[in-house]
């Protein structure tokens, strides 16, 4: 289990993912953002033996997609790339995502694929076991239109907060940054994570 | 044969919940058991303390009452927030504060908050098995001031200067820990409490309606409503 947070903000996009702790610690780095294309990330969570097979199927997918339209794919093509594999096979599969991205039509945009494979469009959304625990901050703190430091800021301590309550979240939390010009990893180890007044 | 497992399902309701009742005229509130989904919160000031809670009272999916009142008198300073099964809870509270005001005429002097906190822990305790209860108890009493203690289900007893509790409880976690410090005035934990409650009433289908707040100091207990169309507002999305 682990958490995700990812925002829409004029212009840009964080991603923060955090790393997965389970009874047994298996790794305190596991990377679960995955790249499907230049500026498109996808985030995972749930069974993560399902999510990267399918993340992985979906980076084919998009390639080849791209290819054949002699274009960089849009993002929302890369969630319903995940959306599909996740509809068609939701018996089997226990996953979800959070897809991330700029394009060209759109500029930034996030999407949620659920674990049925609903797809929908939010400017933030949270997944993962940690994100009940950050609702309530998340919805009191977030506004429209917020700075790329503001995001930043947003995002670590909202999975600071999480990873303070969620015992299977904790490790590191690895941002990225996607904008036209670029793609930036901010990565913040546990004990950098800012405190607040519970400790 | 609706009728006759209609009527069974209301004379055993947890039977009921076995039988997974397909039927579509028979609605699941007749099998389901009455719950204060809930959001409960308590903050300690210096000098008191405020409790808040929301007002949603389930069966099921159908809300059996959307004006409920969670925040019990158990003494003249000491109240308490239920959360879990109604029928619990209402038992509980009864009990306690039944011994309780013996306790005090025993004493001649009004009781300590501590004292009522175990109270409920004893009974939460010894019928952890039978019960659903989450409980947080709040008051104030001359020895210690301001006290908030957090009773939840299986019968743990702590003090804590800001608890919250109830279904709705998780997703203001995250709230909580960056808002509250220590040190807060009295009206600064009301604007909490409600932020908070808000926040959490609007994620959590078990809690809704309106927002009861209370503040308990040396003066007396002040009671107040906020009704859902005055609730703080965030952007929503």
């Amino acid at each position: 289990m682990d958490k995700r947070i990812w925002m829409k903000f004029s212009g840009k996009r964080s991603v923060c993912i955090v790393v997965l702790l389970r009874e047994y610690v298996s790794s305190k780095t596991i990377n679960k953002v995955i790249q499907v294309h230049d500026r498109i990330f996808c985030c995972m969570a749930g069974s993560l033996a399902d999510a990267q097979a399918v993340t992985k199927a979906a980076k084919f997918h998009l390639s080849f997609h791209s290819v054949q339209m002699e274009s960089p794919p849009l993002v929302i093509a890369a969630a319903s790339v995940l959306k599909e594999l996740c509809y068609k096979n939701k018996e089997e599969l226990q996953a979800g995502f959070i897809t991330a991205g700029w394009d060209m039509k759109k500029g930034p945009q996030v999407y949620v694929v659920a674990l049925g494979g609903m797809l929908v469009r939010q400017p933030v959304t949270i997944g993962g076991s940690g994100s009940t625990f950050i609702y309530g901050y998340v919805d009191a703190k977030y506004k429209p239109s917020m700075t790329k430091e503001e995001c930043l800021q947003f995002a670590t301590n909202a999975l600071a907060l999480a990873m303070g309550r969620d015992n299977v979240s904790g490790g590191v939390a690895n941002l990225v940054v996607i904008t036209e010009t670029g793609v930036e990893h901010v990565v913040v180890p546990g004990d950098k994570l800012p405190r607040f007044h519970d400790e | 044969r609706d009728k006759m497992a209609a009527a069974v399902a209301t004379m055993m309701p947890n039977l009921g919940q076995q039988i997974s009742s397909k039927n579509d005229m028979i609605p699941d509130w007749t099998s389901q058991e009455v719950s204060t989904g809930t959001t409960i919160m308590a903050v300690e000031y210096d000098g008191g303390v405020v409790i808040g809670a929301d007002s949603r009272t389930t069966t099921g999916a159908y809300i059996a009452n959307r004006v409920t009142d969670k925040l019990t008198p158990i003494h003249d300073r000491i109240f308490c927030c239920r959360s879990g099964s109604a029928a619990d809870t209402q038992a509980i509270a009864d009990v306690v504060t039944y011994q309780l005001g013996f306790h005090s005429i025993e004493l001649d002097e009004p009781p300590l908050v501590e004292t009522a906190a175990n109270l409920f822990r004893a009974s939460c305790y010894r019928y952890r098995e039978e019960l659903t209860a989450g409980i947080l108890v709040a008051g104030w009493d001359r020895r210690k001031g301001g006290q908030v203690y957090c009773v939840p289900i299986g019968g743990m007893l702590v003090r804590q200067p800001v608890s919250v509790g109830g279904s709705g409880s998780t997703y203001i976690y995250g709230f909580m820990d960056s808002n509250y410090k220590p040190g807060l005035t009295k009206e600064q934990c009301l604007e909490l409490t409600a932020a908070a409650l808000s926040l959490a009433m609007e994620r959590d289908g078990s809690s809704g309606g309106v927002v009861r707040l209370a503040t308990i100091s040396e003066d007396g207990v002040e009671r107040r409503v906020i009704l859902g169309n005055q609730l703080p507002k965030f952007s929503t999305h």
